[in-house]
This record gives structure tokens, sequence and C-alpha cells, in this order.
């Protein structure tokens, strides 16, 4: 069943029981938001998104009233964008100045949105919220005076990932996430709370000072741990990974586990091997390319000529790629003259 | 996979993973999915949230127990008793869908007589689930209209795990819950790129594409690909390798990227093996434990340091992309196997690697369709034999690669080693959330190894009582192969009498304990199932913290 209305004019067609919000994004119409995520139940928390509807009093939130036949909605009205200012600006009083410094500076939507409104100034002024950190959480950094408190953490935790642990604790000026009796988080640290949230409230720990936006570029990529096959965005700076993301329109639908998100320091461990080695004595001694080529040439024809290619054998790796298990398989079959190859799919 | 591929002809997902939100009714048997594939149960969980029933078989109360609708907490090894019993309630309900049996199985009549004896009563005393619960199982999931069966290792991972495959697949082709979207059976694949290595034939018996060896016209057309004469004699699977090296009849071994010596069950075993060897060369990204024994190590590029794709569990080939440069004189895994191969006398030159997957194209018709071009934006799921052809996102729409579907008589036969005086605790095994597989990748990252540093054993709270084992006190856990001591973690995920230990760890490597007996059919280890005892270890007052 279809609803016609019109927003800003345009005519427009929505299934029963689509929002507002949803409406504008499906016919390209922006309607700034802070606490809404289309993975997400609407919430209606940051007041952003409100909209005049012909026939309504009062603004109303788009992301949480559904459309109605013959609505005609206005989402740019001079009365919505004054309220929209003031809400950023009330968030900007409450919020440290510490863009310099911020991890998300660059990606984050409360910069965005005072650049947009041109808020350098605040006509408010009053009690900040200072919070001491405490997390002995290895994975992520939580500063609560960033946080906006539009609940798209504790939402994802509780509706994606099906943990909850994490709600709005106190009420008011006081309300602040955290976990049950404010003790240090303990969970799957998927780490979708920080893919979510839209400021500086949380963030990677790893990623401290390794890069923001600036010389960073992203390469889409696949994980290379199970076999789930996460599409993930390596956001590089120089010659190492800064951090990890994904994207909403990928299979995975951008959400990660502690490991894809996490777990990529070992691409840079110290421990890495960087040269060939060929053991002498019961030691590893470092050897070039070409003399660790030679040795095992020289070594696998003595084998092949004494007991024949069956005497050889090779495992690769389902850690590897296609092209790599392919080349292995080859180099047995063809090179070696063996069907003696396996991988390890049984373990 | 071996088991699949007798029934179906094709041993893969059905189905993929997106199409999992809209299941009505899931069963999910011996995967531990939230830690082991978490982006599928988070798909799982989106199914439970428009209403599907989530049934749950699994001796540990995993976490996803939490959202289930019907846990069956059977004892462990006994998923065909378990199995046999929902098949028995659903023929004697008249819960089978007989148009489907009729038309695409064959087989039936045997099946029928033998579950016959696996009354509710016969499958409660096997597997220690209440009957009724048994009985409620089978009729969710006979009723679900896109019902769809997750396993993993807890399935396979058993020397009846061929059994146990042809088990679940039996119970799928009774209730005909295959061949539609949201329809089917899915063995998970638990590593990046298993579906991948399978498909390209790191396997003694087949060429790329699941093609015979022993087959004449295959092998011709092959050869006359790589313009080489090839074997057609079977190889040795990997645990054949270890036994052959052990006998002095394998001379040398290539590794690529494996480290058999944590992986694979009784580790004395496999370092004896690997010692014996002439000459053992290993590719890796770090000095494993395999890695130790090898007399040549060759330095490697990990994923994020080179260009390729990997075939993730729903067939969905996808691009790998370099990003940054390998550490030192590390070299992409192919370049090295190119130079050895052109040190050996065989010209293997390839410009990219896009040039290697045409070639895969050329020889299988599955991934004909698949170039790099087409991939540069999304994965495509194979079959796709054609450059126009989208992919295939569900398998056996109209007919299976076998013609009929092929149902197989099962009776249940306990695990190898069950529990005993001596040894009266049984053993699992298997991964935890933070760490992967042997450690070698997350064991090197901080913050995982601050979080999971230490290797541990589950222990159930009435057993670890009962022993006065305190949560954190170290314990000695010892099999008839071996012994390794670690901390205690008292749980209520493991069953009383039941022991659980993550194979991470090389300090106190699982696979010391577990059981070298295999599966006759497709030589997987039993590394689900083995007899311990524990032994508390007395606290030294020195080191007493």
């Amino acid at each position: 069943m279809s609803i016609k209305l019109t927003i800003d004019g345009k005519e427009v067609e929505a299934a029963n029981g689509a929002t507002i919000l949803q409406t504008a994004r499906a016919y390209g119409i922006y309607i700034p938001t802070l606490c809404d995520n289309p993975a997400l139940e609407p919430y209606g928390g940051c007041r952003l998104c409100l909209v005049e509807v012909e026939g309504m009093p009062k603004p109303t939130t788009s992301c949480t009233t559904p459309v109605t036949e013959g609505m005609k909605v206005k989402t740019a009205t001079p009365t919505v964008e004054r309220l929209r200012k003031t809400v950023i600006e009330l968030l900007l009083s409450d919020h440290p100045n510490d863009c310099m410094i911020c991890e998300r500076a660059g990606d984050c939507k409360l910069q965005e949105f005072a650049y947009f409104y041109g808020l350098r100034e605040n006509r408010f002024y009053g009690k900040r919220r200072q919070y001491t950190k405490q997390d002995g959480n290895p994975f992520l950094e939580r500063n609560m005076d960033k946080c906006i408190l539009c609940g798209q953490c504790v939402r994802v935790c509780n509706e994606v990932q099906g943990v909850g642990a994490i709600d709005i604790a106190y009420r008011g000026f006081d309300a602040k996430v955290c976990p049950s009796f404010e003790r240090d988080l303990d969970c799957e640290f998927c780490g979708q709370c920080v893919s979510v949230c839209p400021t500086g409230a949380l963030t990677g720990r790893i990623w401290a000072k390794k890069g923001r936006s600036i010389n960073v570029k992203e390469v889409e990529t696949t994980c290379s741990y199970c076999g789930c096959g996460c599409q993930l965005n390596l956001h590089v700076r120089g010659n190492e990974i800064a951090r990890v993301s994904s994207k909403a329109d990928t299979h995975n639908e951008g959400w990660l586990c502690v490991k894809g998100r996490f777990g990529y320091e070992f691409i840079t461990s110290p421990d890495r091997l960087k040269t060939p080695l060929i053991k002498k004595d019961g030691k590893f001694t470092e050897a070039t390319w070409d003399e660790a080529i030679s040795y095992i040439v020289t070594k696998f024809k003595k084998i092949r000529d004494d007991h024949g290619p069956d005497a050889l054998a090779g495992l690769s790796s389902a850690r590897c790629t296609n092209e790599e298990n392919y080349l292995f398989q080859k180099f047995m079959r063809a090179v070696i003259g063996t069907n003696n190859v396996d991988h390890c799919a049984r373990l | 996979m071996a088991g699949l591929v007798t029934v179906f002809g094709s041993g893969v997902m059905t189905n993929s993973v997106p199409e999992t939100e809209n299941n009505d009714v899931m069963f999910v048997i011996g995967s531990n999915t939230k830690e082991n594939h978490p982006i599928v149960a988070l798909r799982m969980l989106k199914a439970v949230k428009k209403g599907a029933k989530l049934i749950i078989a699994d001796p540990r109360r995993i976490p996803l127990v939490k959202h289930a609708h019907l846990w069956l907490k059977q004892r462990h090894g006994t998923d065909v008793a378990l199995l046999n019993t929902m098949m028995h309630v659903m023929i004697k309900e008249d819960l089978i869908n007989k148009k489907f049996i009729e038309e695409r199985t064959e087989g039936f009549s045997k099946v029928a007589e033998a579950v016959e004896e696996y009354t509710p009563e016969v499958g409660e005393k096997i597997t220690g689930v209440p009957k009724e619960k048994i009985i409620e199982a089978a009729r969710i999931y006979a009723a679900g209209k896109r019902a769809a069966i997750y396993y993993t290792m807890g399935i396979t991972q058993h020397s009846h795990g061929t059994d146990n495959v042809f088990s679940v697949a039996n119970l799928v082709l009774m209730a005909g819950n295959l061949g539609r979207e949201s329809v089917g059976l899915n063995p998970l694949r638990g590593q990046n790129n298993v579906q991948g290595a399978s498909d390209m034939a790191c396997a003694p018996n087949v060429f790329p594409g699941y093609q015979k060896v022993t087959d004449e016209v295959v092998r011709a057309k092959f050869e006359a690909e790589w313009k080489v004469k090839l074997p057609d004699k079977i190889g040795m699977t990997a645990i054949d390798m270890m036994y052959a090296a052990e006998a002095g009849k394998l001379k040398a071994m290539y590794i690529m990227g494996e480290n058999p010596v944590m992986s694979d069950p009784d580790q004395k075993h496999t370092i004896h093996a690997l010692k014996n060897l002439e000459l053992l060369v290993v590719q890796d990204i770090f000095m494993t434990k395999t890695a130790e024994l090898a007399d040549v190590v060759l330095p490697a590029a990990c994923f994020a340091e080179k260009d390729g794709t990997f075939t993730n569990t729903d067939r969905r080939v996808q691009r790998v992309r370099k990003a940054i440069s390998p550490p030192g004189d590390a070299r992409d895994d192919s370049a090295i196997i190119m130079e050895l191969s052109r040190a050996m006398g065989y010209d293997m030159n390839y410009g990219d690697m896009s040039e290697v997957f045409d070639e895969v194209g050329r020889l299988w018709q599955n991934v004909a369709g698949i170039n790099y071009r087409r991939i540069e934006k999304r994965g495509i799921q194979w079959p796709c034999p054609t450059p126009e052809h989208p992919g295939t996102p569900y398998l056996f729409k109209d007919t299976f690669p076998i013609g009929k579907a092929k149902f197989s008589a099962i009776k249940f036969n306990p695990s190898l080693e069950l529990p005993d005086e001596e040894y009266p605790f049984t053993l699992s095994t298997g991964r935890q959330l933070l760490q992967y597989h042997t450690g070698t990748m997350t064991r090197r990252v901080k913050a995982i190894d601050t979080a999971a540093h230490e290797a541990y054993v589950e222990i159930n709270p009435a057993d670890a009582g009962r022993m006065s084992i305190d949560n954190g006190a170290m314990v000695q856990v010892t099999s008839r192969r071996g012994s390794i001591t670690l901390k205690a973690k008292v749980t209520n995920v493991p069953d009383v009498g039941v022991v659980f230990i993550p194979f991470h760890y090389s300090e106190a490597a699982a696979n010391v304990l577990t059981n070298p007996v295999y599966d006759p059919i497709c030589k997987i280890p039993e590394l689900k199932v083995c007899a311990v005892k524990l032994e508390k270890v007395q606290e030294d007052k020195n080191h007493a913290a």
C-alpha cells in the first residue's frame, strides 16, 4: 500500500509505516540527524531532524513520525533551522573544545554541524560534565564528556550485537552511558558502538595518534580471520594501518568483530619474518633469496631423483589467497610431479 | 566435506549468509556461531528479532544459547542419536516432505528403517536430552517454511564426523528443506579462505574445481593448459603425510602458511614426523612452532601486503588488496612459488594475480564468469559460469549435481575414547572469540593478548567444587597422550563431567591431549572428544601471588 505526500513541495510516495525521514532520504532530501541510524530502531533523541508538518501545531521529529496520506512536510523552514542550530549550540555548550587532538576530528558529525551552522561562539554557559576515564579494557577508549547521548551505542549493542553491555544511567544533566553499576566494560569488544558513535566519545585505543584523515588513504579488502569474509577498509598512513572500518553497504552491513576491527597489529609485529633463514648446525642463519631458493631446489631435485616425486609433499594454507593456493598445487603437480598436496580444511 | 559431496555432489553452504535473516527456523548444531562466525550470528539475531525460532544443539552453554527458543544439550559425540530421534519423530508424526523425497532423493526407506529404533526414549537415554525437547525440535524444524541448518566442526571433528554430516543431511532431505531462498544446509567454514583452498584443489585427489586427478579427460585438460605430463595417482592427505614422514617414506615437505604442530592432534607425533624429514621448508609470516623445525624458512607477505582473492564461507569470491609493503625481504607467496618453479626448470610467469584467476576460470566452469573487473566493487558467489551470470546465492533449486540426493542409513556410534575411571572427564577443544586458530596472529595483537592472555580450561562449578578447584587455580590436565598445566576457568559453559580447552596457546597446547583417531572417510581427527583427568597443582608458596 502506497502513501502519497509532499516534502518541500515535491510529490513523493512511501510504503505504509515508513517515517518522514526514511521517505525524505529515499528521495534524496537531506534532513540532519545525530541519533538516527538506518540499521537501528528510530529513537527521536537528538531533536535535529525536526520538520514542520502542515496542520501540526509544533515541529515534529521526522525519524519517528510515520507518513500519512496527503501530508505536507517542510524540512528546512527558518523555524526548524533555528531550532536545529540551538540544539547544536546546546550540545556544544557542554562539549570539550579539543577537536585539535580528538581522534575523530574530520570524521565527527558534531564538528560537521558546528561547521555548517557557523558556530564558534556559544550563547550558553554553565556546568560541564567531567568524567574520569576508568576503562580497564584494551580495545575501546570511552570519553564520556564528548558523549551527546544519541544512544546509538546502546542500541547497536542491544539490537544488533545482542549483548546489551551498556545503557543510559541517571537522568537529565547527569545522564551517561555506562555498563551496569558503572563497572569496567566487559563485553565482546566488537566495537560496533565505536563504528556508530557520531563524535569522539568512543574510539579505538590502538588508533591513538596513528592518523586521522590527512594523508590517510582507505584500501578496501577482505578480512583474513574467519570464513565470514567481512569487507574491511584499511586506513593506511605511510606503511602502517592506522585503523580498520567497514561500510554499511557491504554484505556484512558494516559490522565487524573484535578480531576484524582491532586484530591487525600483528601485521607490524617486530616478530615478523624479514629474511630467508637456513638452518646450519641446528641454528637459523640469515640467507639471501638466491641462497635459499638454490638450497631448496638442489635438495628437491636430489630427493626427486633418488626417491621419485612422491617422496615430496606440500601443505598449503586456508589463510592464503586463491591465487597462491592455485599456484601452490600447480607447483606440486606440474613442477614436482606429485599429487601429495593438502591443506587443513579438517582442522 | 566428503559427506555432503556423497549426498548432493557438492559440499558447500547451500545458502548465502544474508539470507539467514529471513529464516523462520534456524537449527544450529555443533557451531559456536557467536564466537567463531560473529557476523553470521548477527544475521541469526536479526532473524530472531523478526520472529524466527532458534534451536541450538550443543553440549556447551555457548553464547547464542541466551537467544535460543530451545536448547538441546546433548552429550558430546551423540549427535547421530539426536538427529535420528528427530527423524524418528518426523516419520511417526508424518511431518516429512513426501513429494520432495519422491522426486528429488533416493534411499529414504533404508533411513526410515534405520531410525525406527531411535524412539524418543532411546534418544533421551543416549543423548541426555529430555525426549519432550527432541520431539519439540523435530516439530519446529519440520514446520519451518524457511528453515535452515548451520553446523561447523562440532559436527565434523569426530571419528564419526562423516556419519554426523550424513545424519544432518538426512534430516534436511526428509523435511525437503533445500533449494529455496533461506532454506538449506550450511556448513560454516572456519578460516578466511578454507573454501578457496578447497576450490583451488589443495587436496590430493582433485584438480581445481573438484575435478578428479584419476579422470583421464580432466587430466588431459590440465596437461594442455599447464603444458606438462601430470601424475594420475591420488596423493597423500595431510594426516597420511605425517605418518609417511615418520616411516621415512616421505623425504621433503613444503609447508605454506600452515602450523600443523599446533593444529594437528597429538603434537608429539607431528613433531617427530617433521623432524624425521630430510628437508622441511616452511613459508610463513612468523616463526611458528612448525617453522622452528624447518631447514629453510621463507618470509611471506600477509593479507594486507598483497593482491588476490579469498572465497568466503558462502562461496563469495572477494578481492584482497595490497595496502602496505611487506617488512624487510618478505615476499608474496605467489612470487616465491613462481621463483621456485623457474629454478626447478618450469616456466611460471604471471603479470599480476588477475591472470592467475583467469587461468582458473579457463579450467573450472563454476568461476569462469568471475574476473577482477567484475568483483572490483563487490564479490560474486560461484557458480558463475559466464561473464553475464549474476552468481548464485543459493544452490540446488531444481536439481542436485548428482541428480537425486542420496539418503544414507546411519547408526549411532559412540566416540572412540570415552571417560573411564582413570580419565573421568570428557575433553572438548575449540576456539574462543578473541584468539584465532593457532594464535600466530592474534597473540601478536597486544590488545587481544592483554584481554585473553592465558590458556585456560573451562570446568563446571559442580566439578570444581567437588575437587576444590578455585577459579584461576592451576590444574594439570592429562590424557593418554600427554599432559598440560593451565588455569582453571570455573564456568557453567561446559556440563558436569566435561572440560573445554581453546587450542590457541602453544605453552599449553590442547592438541598435546587430543586423540589422533580419524574419521575413516574424510580423515578428520576427533578433536571434539577424548578422555582426560584433572589434578590440582599444589601452589608453590614462593610463587603465590
